[in-house]
């Protein structure tokens, strides 16, 4: 008898704690280049609103972008901006909300690993097979002082698609008129040189393991294995290291259009890194279900103010300032329900 | 007595018989389904490209222009190179944990080849990486380069990662599947078989090899083919070690890539076009490996099956 009682408070007891818990569960898809900093934001997020629950799968961009087209998620995430074509496609208008900004750098293994500079060009000509040793004139010109190996250069690149080779093809191919026509600007590439390793690690691991190797991993990867890191020469001139600084000084100088589509790759900026992305996530304008719609115009709000510090720890750069309340005001514009 | 009695009842038999037939037709139901499910995929591109995906070296996401020639060369080539190296060790370790080692040397080392098959292979893979990728480029490489860089196998540059490397890490993962199974088969000879070698007078190596082999070399055999099968589908330790370069190279020494890790590496970031190429390329691997197993039973058939008559 007792203990028939006592499960049944139990059981009501459960029930009610239950309902005061109700979770949310956001679900998300897309992009792998910011994937560190999201994952640091839905588990702080966490502790903010216990209520609402983030579940990301960082698949690619290009998945992310075809599964809020499908409305298999909540939102999407991606690190090069939807095309009309695929924005056609959706049964909704799709918002582009620029998150945060973060840098290709390019990496390499010298003996003694001495500071490099390099122009644009140099890099692409590097990437297309044309310049294979490390003493070539190109670099050794930008070099003065710097003593450089005879030996060739081994080219490391990505060999699963991703943002961040989207992000450095896309320099290329500002850079350098022969890369634009012959290769391109893709997730994934025709590569005319070097070795492919899987994902950031297997890049970052190649480039630590082997003499002579020269590649594009994200600058956290290069901050976490104190990796050697070149300075890139930008538009104005300037050679210029990647850090969180460089790159928001390429958002401030970027012109950003109203549905925030744009690229801040070759930015003019004079303090600006050149070899820079904005990664998005995707959102319905109109959201069908009014509490996950509010939930994330509440995550969203606190990610791209509170959260900002968050992302500098991680190396990403948060917005500037007067874009980031242009951003805020879309974000209110987001309808919940009806 | 036993006029009066019914005849005993069939229905369980009929019914296991049933159900192991549903069983097997499942099987077969399932291969021909992701069969068609690839086809269906891969429709657009086999229109598009048709024969020539075959044959075509380009694989260019940037301008969707699509071929399968380096991914098939360097399935096959690595597969192959995993064999070189995996059936003599394979073999000959069943051979002596069967006729050869001491009873107390068995089980552990059985043992320990049974968890060389329960390592991941993306820890293989990052093994491969960091250790077995550096040895290769400061030992391995220059040595065979510097006896044997007369043959066109073993010239260019030792970069570490490279087919030979993936040829490698395959081999490592099929040792396991290949030496288990035929030290099961090599158990299974009768002792009969041994005695009577020995009585007339055979030594040990000669025992093993008229006895004990000929009587096994078929279930070896397919030991093989198992091994090939996977050889011909791993994906995660090959692609981290093999370079990932679409190309046909003469050299062991340069990268490759193989049909299995170009729809892991490229799948997820896909679209359209490039998603199309993608099934086609797994149909092909579908394919491939349909008919390397096939070959494999015709080989077996016509070089096995005379001895095993006598």
């Amino acid at each position: 008898m007792n203990l028939s009682k006592a499960l049944a408070i139990l059981a009501a007891g459960t029930l009610a704690s239950g309902c005061a818990f109700a979770q949310l569960t956001m679900t998300g898809a897309g992009a792998t280049f910011p994937y560190p900093i999201y994952s640091r934001w839905f588990d702080e997020y966490a502790k903010v609103d216990p209520t609402v629950r983030f579940n990301y799968q960082s698949i690619g961009s290009g998945g992310g972008q075809k599964q809020i087209v499908a409305q298999t998620v909540d939102f999407g995430a991606t690190d090069g901006p939807m095309n009309d074509a695929s924005l056609a496609k959706a049964p909704g208008k799709i918002l582009h909300i620029p998150m945060v900004a973060g840098a290709v750098v390019l990496s390499y293994n010298l003996p003694g690993n001495p500071a490099l500079k390099l122009d644009g060009p140099t890099v692409a000509n590097i990437f297309l097979g044309k310049i294979t040793k490390w003493n070539d004139p190109a670099i050794a010109g930008q070099n003065p002082g710097v003593k450089l190996p005879e030996s060739d250069i081994i080219v490391v690149h990505r060999t699963d698609g991703s943002g961040t080779t989207y992000i450095f093809t896309d320099y290329l191919s500002k850079v350098s008129a022969e890369w634009k026509t012959e290769i391109g600007t893709n997730t994934a590439v025709r590569w005319p040189a070097g070795l492919g390793g899987k994902g950031n690690e297997g890049v970052s691991g190649q480039i630590q393991q082997t003499p002579g190797t020269f590649g594009y991993i994200e600058l956290i990867y290069a901050a976490q294995n104190k990796m050697a890191v070149a300075q890139i020469k930008n538009a104005a001139g300037n050679y210029i290291s990647p850090s969180t600084e460089t790159v928001t000084a390429a958002l401030s100088a970027a012109d950003v259009p109203e549905d925030f589509r744009f690229s801040i790759t070759n930015s003019t900026g004079t303090g600006a890194y050149p070899i820079s992305g904005v990664t998005w996530l995707l959102v319905y304008q109109k959201q069908e279900n009014a509490d996950k719609g509010k939930k994330l115009v509440e995550f969203l709000r606190w990610a791209l103010t509170r959260g900002a510090d968050l992302a500098r720890a991680l190396d990403y750069a948060p917005l500037p300032d007067a874009l980031r309340d242009r951003v805020l005001k879309r974000v209110s514009e987001i309808q919940s329900g009806g | 007595m036993a006029h009066g009695m019914k005849p005993p009842s069939r229905i369980g038999d009929t019914m296991f018989a049933g159900f192991t037939f549903l069983m097997a037709f499942t099987v077969l139901v399932l291969i021909c389904v992701v069969g068609w499910q690839l086809w269906a995929g891969a429709r657009l591109s086999i229109g598009k490209f048709g024969l020539h995906f075959l044959v075509s070296s380009d694989w260019d996401p940037g301008n969707d222009v699509y071929g399968a020639l380096p991914f098939i060369y360097g399935t096959l080539v690595s597969s192959l190179l995993a064999l070189l190296i995996a059936v003599p060790l394979s073999v000959a370790t069943a051979i002596y944990l069967t006729e050869l080692a001491p009873r107390w040397l068995r089980q552990p080392i059985i043992s320990l080849i049974e968890m060389l098959a329960a390592i991941p292979s993306v820890i293989l893979g990052l093994w491969g990486i960091f250790v077995m990728v550096p040895w290769l480029r400061v030992y391995v490489l220059p040595w065979l380069q510097h006896y044997f860089g007369w043959c066109p196998l073993f010239r260019g540059s030792t970069n570490g990662s490279c087919m030979l490397a993936g040829g490698m890490i395959i081999a490592i993962m099929i040792i396991p599947i290949i030496t288990s199974v035929s030290r099961e088969i090599l158990v299974s000879v009768p002792d009969l078989q041994r005695e009577a070698a020995y009585a007339l007078g055979a030594t040990r190596w000669e025992v093993t090899r008229i006895a004990v082999l000929s009587y096994a070399k078929r279930g070896i055999f397919g030991a093989i083919i198992l091994g090939l099968g996977r050889a011909l589908g791993e994906t995660m330790a090959v692609t981290m070690v093999i370079g990932n370069t679409p190309q046909i190279a003469a050299s062991l020494f340069a990268p490759g890539y193989t049909l299995a890790s170009v729809i892991a590496n490229e799948f997820a970031e896909a679209s359209d076009v490039c998603v199309q190429s993608l099934f086609e390329i797994g149909l092909v691997l579908f394919v491939v490996t349909i008919l390397v197993n096939l070959l494999a039973q015709m080989v077996l058939k016509t070089f096995a099956g005379a001895t095993v008559k006598q």
